[in-house]
């Protein structure tokens, strides 16, 4: 207890020097923590509208898809392992996906297309779709109609009511072709499935491609903040490991991961000079204290207070500093992370063109993930307690005789 | 029966160029209750005499008993364990913590030793008001005169019941009145309760007051009255 009031009191001994360190701490935790909270927010948003608002956070297919993705590697639906995985702790939904490529011909033009066969419902609870109809309406249950990317049908001139003629190889290598009515334009965030994608009921395609009742993916989408590994963990178990293959987001879309990580390390790199930055800060209030304090020290040495004692002042004083920096940055930073979260900063011109092409909306909204905090905070923490081992080395070098010199 | 006991030390600073011999085989035997001024020229070795004494510096030879406990061979963190117990201390000055009133000064060394709160603070206030200092309590030592804190570091030296109280010139920075004032309270301590006091001075009015005045030349007791 005395320790920490003299620690107290030792620190608002030099208030202004005191108060510029405690700043330059706050400073520092607030735009660490901010800029971070930003980026990471920005990968949170692509990986959502990529992911989440897609692939699903986790896929299931038969073994050996992913390398070779055919209409031969498809599998028989379940509803019954539909059902176990949906009842997996952390899944929010399980949607049955069919996929395959068929050519358009619409008025003498022709175009390639890739098809996706869904379950109307399923699939709006899973990545809204519904909410990306730009023109006409959504599918229903059993609905013989399709829906086609925005692209698609603005080069093809194509608008709802009209027809469209696929054709396509089938399962095993059947011929497969029809006549589709266009029911509704949809609006993709991915500018390459915008300009490639048309979806109908999961029942049309499997008729158009002769599979019967086989699909070609199980997608699987989690509560925000789940760790996919542990979920996979959990599903593992049910699945037949001879017949079937399970992946994250991660392993189906390592471009994606590599493009987070690139960008990501440019944070890091300025965190990093952020942080030596006040490491010279704090070094430098270290050794004015403690030159200041020496004579001070020595007294204290002399009437009989133990090193040891006189360290636990010093490193308290280092860590109430710390603590006030730390605290007051993270406080400080979390209107701000909670204003930009509901206001996200929007991207405009190139950078935004280029996110789009990827999928991504060009929206930053803040991360409010309180990890981001906690491990800048406690970095800075770390920071300053390995450069106070300075003050605990000077201070067991310490004679006491330094008190009779002044 | 002596309470500090010198036999044969000497002191060589080596740390220098050129050695420098500051204590040449000082005896010196100082029983409880006297009050010694050590006197002499500047670099006779007042200093580096009261530092050994106090267990502050380590005699290169010789040894030094303090209640016939023999402490010339005591490492660094018991000699602090020793001071803090046996030994009260009043420097030339700044003695004080600057962040801690007269009073938090005072209670500072008990707290250090681990009284409980009641009996520190019952202390302290006593200390405080035996060196006519009952009025400034709760004052930071930099609302205090410089008399005045070396009045609270005399308190501070006294509260755990020291065997004995160092003190190298305590007065050096004082004017005459403030002088007086410290030296009344030190007799006064000394008559009354007995309290042993080693110091070391230039001042005459300071020499004039002690009983014992030794002095010391070039490293060695030239003279030893006791009045
Ligand atoms: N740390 C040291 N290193 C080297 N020599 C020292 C050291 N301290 C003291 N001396 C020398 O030892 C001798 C005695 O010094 P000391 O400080 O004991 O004298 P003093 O009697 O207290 O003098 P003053 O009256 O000026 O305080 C002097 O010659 C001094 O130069
Ligand atoms: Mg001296």
């Amino acid at each position: 207890m005395i320790y920490l009031r003299l620690a107290w009191k030792n620190i608002w001994r030099n208030k202004r020097r005191s108060f510029i360190t405690i700043a330059s701490i706050l400073f520092a935790v607030f735009f660490a923590v901010f800029m971070r909270s930003m980026q990471l927010g920005m990968y949170a948003k692509m990986i959502n509208s990529v992911v989440g608002s897609y692939y699903g956070y986790i896929q299931i297919h038969s073994k050996g898809y992913w390398e070779e993705q055919s209409l031969d590697n498809t599998f028989e639906r379940s509803i019954n392992l539909e059902k176990e995985i949906k009842s997996t702790k952390e899944v929010v939904s399980c949607v049955p996906r069919l996929e395959g490529f068929a050519l358009l011909s619409f008025d003498e033009q022709v175009r390639g297309v890739s098809l996706t066969g869904i379950d109307p419902n399923e699939e709006n609870n899973f990545s809204s779709l519904k909410n990306k109809i730009i023109k006409g309406n959504y599918l229903i249950q059993e609905d013989k109609g399709v829906l086609i990317g925005e692209g698609i049908a603005e080069q093809l001139k194509l608008k709802c009511g009209d027809s469209i003629a696929l054709i396509s190889q089938g399962y095993h290598a059947v011929s497969a072709g029809g006549k589709y009515t266009i029911k509704g334009i949809v609006k993709l965030n991915s500018s390459r499935m915008n300009n490639s994608t048309i979806f109908m009921t999961l029942g049309s395609l499997q008729e158009f491609y002769g599979t019967g009742n086989r699909i070609s993916a199980l997608a699987i989408n989690l509560k925000e903040g789940s760790n996919a590994a542990n979920v996979m963990a959990a599903i593992n178990p049910k699945l037949n490991v001879q017949e079937y293959e399970i992946m994250d987001w991660t392993e189906m879309l390592p471009e994606l991961v590599q493009i987070i990580k690139a960008d990501s390390s440019g944070g890091e790199i300025m965190v990093f000079i952020l942080y030596m930055v006040i490491s010279f800060g704090i070094f430098g209030t270290i050794l004015m204290m403690i030159a200041e304090r020496r004579y001070e020290f020595g007294i204290l040495l002399s009437i009989g207070m133990s090193r040891l004692r006189i360290i636990t002042v010093v490193l308290l004083e280092s860590i109430m500093i710390a603590l006030l920096g730390v605290g007051g940055g993270i406080l400080f930073s979390r209107p701000f992370l909670y204003y930009f979260n509901a206001n996200p900063i929007t991207l405009t011109g190139k950078a935004a063109d280029t996110l789009r092409k990827f999928g991504f909306e060009p929206e930053m909204p803040t991360l409010l993930d309180f990890s981001i905090p906690l491990t800048h905070g406690s970095a800075v923490m770390m920071i300053s307690l390995c450069l106070s081992l300075y003050s605990v080395f000077s201070i067991l070098k310490l004679k006491p005789l330094e008190a009779s010199k002044r | 029966m002596s309470l500090i006991q010198v036999t044969n030390v000497h002191r060589v600073y080596n740390e220098t160029d050129i050695p420098v011999s500051a204590l040449k085989g000082v005896n010196l035997s100082i029983k409880e209750g006297e009050f010694t001024a050590i006197v002499g020229p500047s670099g006779s070795g007042k200093t580096t005499l009261l530092n050994i004494i106090g267990g502050l510096d380590s005699a290169t030879d010789g040894s030094l008993e303090v209640a016939e406990k023999n402490i010339t061979h005591l490492g660094t963190n018991e000699l602090i364990d020793f001071r803090l117990n046996n030994i009260g201390f009043v420097f030339q000055a700044y003695n004080l913590i600057p962040v801690l009133t007269a009073k938090e000064n005072v209670e500072f060394i008990m707290l250090l030793q681990g009284w409980e709160k009641n009996k520190r603070e019952q202390r302290a206030m006593q200390l405080l008001e035996e060196v006519g200092l009952k009025e400034k309590v709760n004052s930071k030592p930099a609302q205090l005169s410089g008399g005045q804190q070396q009045r609270v570091a005399v308190a501070r030296a006294l509260a755990s019941h020291p065997k004995f109280v160092l003190a190298d010139e305590p007065t050096a920075n004082l004017d005459s009145a403030s002088t007086n004032n410290l030296l009344d309270i030190m007799v006064e301590l000394n008559q009354r309760e007995q309290i042993t006091f080693v110091f070391s001075t230039h001042d005459q009015r300071v020499i004039d007051r002690a009983r014992r005045v030794i002095t010391l030349e070039d490293g060695q007791i030239k003279s030893d009255i006791h009045k």
